[in-house]
């Protein structure tokens, strides 16, 4: 069969709702956009700890601290489901790991902000995680079955995520004059970082998109955000905060919130490495892994050693 | 792909917009694959649900119990290296499959009978 017909029948499938699995052929494309999606998908969920283990040591209460190891758990998890579905696509977990560590493999800006109070703990939560959900909601119907896989067993844990961010900022909103100021201050930090999670506007496009003829991806970036800003803008008048956006109106003829232009510069900025904590994020990634190296090298050296035993056994 | 600006979607940066160094390469370091099949309650079979590395099966079981079982989603493991799957190749699932399917009368549907007698 040519290419052309491979190519014919891949997308009929797709057109289908039949799911791509790891044996069956599909393009070199599909393939090679699905491996850069989720491998960037799991380094988003490895360096997506280290914002907030940066405040395990420091969460105000038992409780939180037991909420916030639970949750950085999660991503732990959560990367590893993605890296596995990764890897049936042929692209071994070391050079992925490589990749992350040289710079090459990019993972979400919104990890390279600094979490300053425990109260970005509860934005992360709330928005972060949020806005992510609506990604991730979207992709558990992706057209590769084991990246939709992952991404059911993923919203399932994530929905504890955004409620326990949302209910630390309800406790810290319903506090103090200082507690109140710094709930505020944390929203206003991350809601325009999160807007920014969902990439640039859709008119900026003057291609027809592969990712959505081949379903990998269901819904256009605007569309995410759109449903995300009607969603935050009710639920942050239960907190009694505001969005750190003028331009934030109801819209009763589109029945959806109107809301200010986002800061492009930034956002690319970020992208390119230039954010507060692209260096700071990457520097500890490869830390670990250079100081996990004895582990590695003594969890061979047990293996050996037993199989060893048993041969002579 | 034209020369516009390139639409990407969170999850999916291009790698031309990073500042990306140098290509590591593997070089074969990674522990074995293992798949790990998990029984969610005594009573049922165990599933297939994904895959991790570790050195030996003891390690397989142990990761698996931190990767998959966090919310008690089971209450037995099985892990099987990889390697020792052998799977059906789907360009065969034609002569695999098909000949099943003109045998209708192996389905009870295929037998019309009395209503008297029809919830048999």
């Amino acid at each position: 069969m040519s290419v052309q017909e491979l190519e014919k029948i891949f997308q009929q499938r797709i057109d289908e709702e039949t799911k791509i699995e790891p044996k069956d052929w599909m393009p070199d494309a599909y393939r090679k956009t699905n491996i850069r999606q989720i491998s960037q998908h799991a380094h988003s969920e490895i360096v997506g700890m280290l914002p907030e283990g940066n405040w395990i040591s420091r969460a105000p209460s038992l409780k939180r601290k037991a909420i916030l190891i639970a949750k950085v758990q999660d991503e732990a998890g959560h990367g590893l489901y993605l890296y596995s579905a990764a890897e049936t696509l042929g692209m071994s977990r070391e050079e992925m790991i490589n990749d992350l560590h040289s710079g090459k493999a990019k993972y979400s800006s919104i990890f390279n902000y600094p979490t300053l109070t425990w109260a970005d703990m509860g934005a992360i939560g709330w928005l972060v995680d949020g806005a992510a959900i609506m990604n991730q909601v979207m992709l558990t119907r992706t057209s590769y079955g084991p990246y939709a896989r992952a991404m059911v067993r993923i919203c399932k844990e994530e929905s504890f995520h955004q409620r326990q961010g949302f209910e630390a900022l309800l406790v810290l909103s319903q506090g103090t004059k200082e507690q109140k100021e710094m709930c505020q201050d944390a929203i206003n930090r991350w809601w325009w970082p999160s807007l920014m999670m969902f990439g640039p506007k859709d008119s900026e496009s003057t291609n027809s998109d592969q990712s959505m003829k081949w379903k990998i991806k269901r819904k256009s970036n605007d569309e995410l955000r759109q449903n995300f800003v009607d969603m935050i803008a009710e639920q942050v008048k239960v907190l009694g905060m505001t969005l750190p956006d003028p331009e934030l109106k109801w819209n009763a003829k589109t029945k959806h919130y109107d809301f200010g232009e986002i800061n492009w510069d930034e956002f690319w900025n970020v992208v390119k490495g230039n954010g507060p904590c692209n260096k700071q994020r990457l520097d500890a990634r490869r830390k670990a892994w250079e100081e996990g190296e004895w582990v590695r090298e003594a969890a061979a050296a047990y293996v050996d050693k037993r199989s060893k035993k048993l041969k002579i056994a | 792909m034209g020369f516009g600006v390139r639409l990407f979607y969170y999850g999916d940066i291009p790698e031309e917009k990073g500042g990306g160094k140098t290509d590591a390469k593997a070089s074969g370091h990674d522990w074995p694959l293992w798949e790990i099949f998990i029984r969610s309650k005594q009573g049922l079979d165990h599933k297939h649900v994904g895959s991790l590395h570790a050195t030996d099966a003891q390690m397989a079981i142990e990761n698996a119990r931190d990767v998959y079982t966090r919310r008690m989603e089971g209450v037995s493991i099985w892990v099987v290296e990889s390697k020792y799957i052998t799977a059906s190749n789907p360009e065969e699932a034609g002569e695999l499959y098909e000949p099943a399917i003109d045998k209708v009368y192996r389905h009870p549907t295929f037998y019309i009978l009395p209503d008297e007698v029809n919830h048999m």
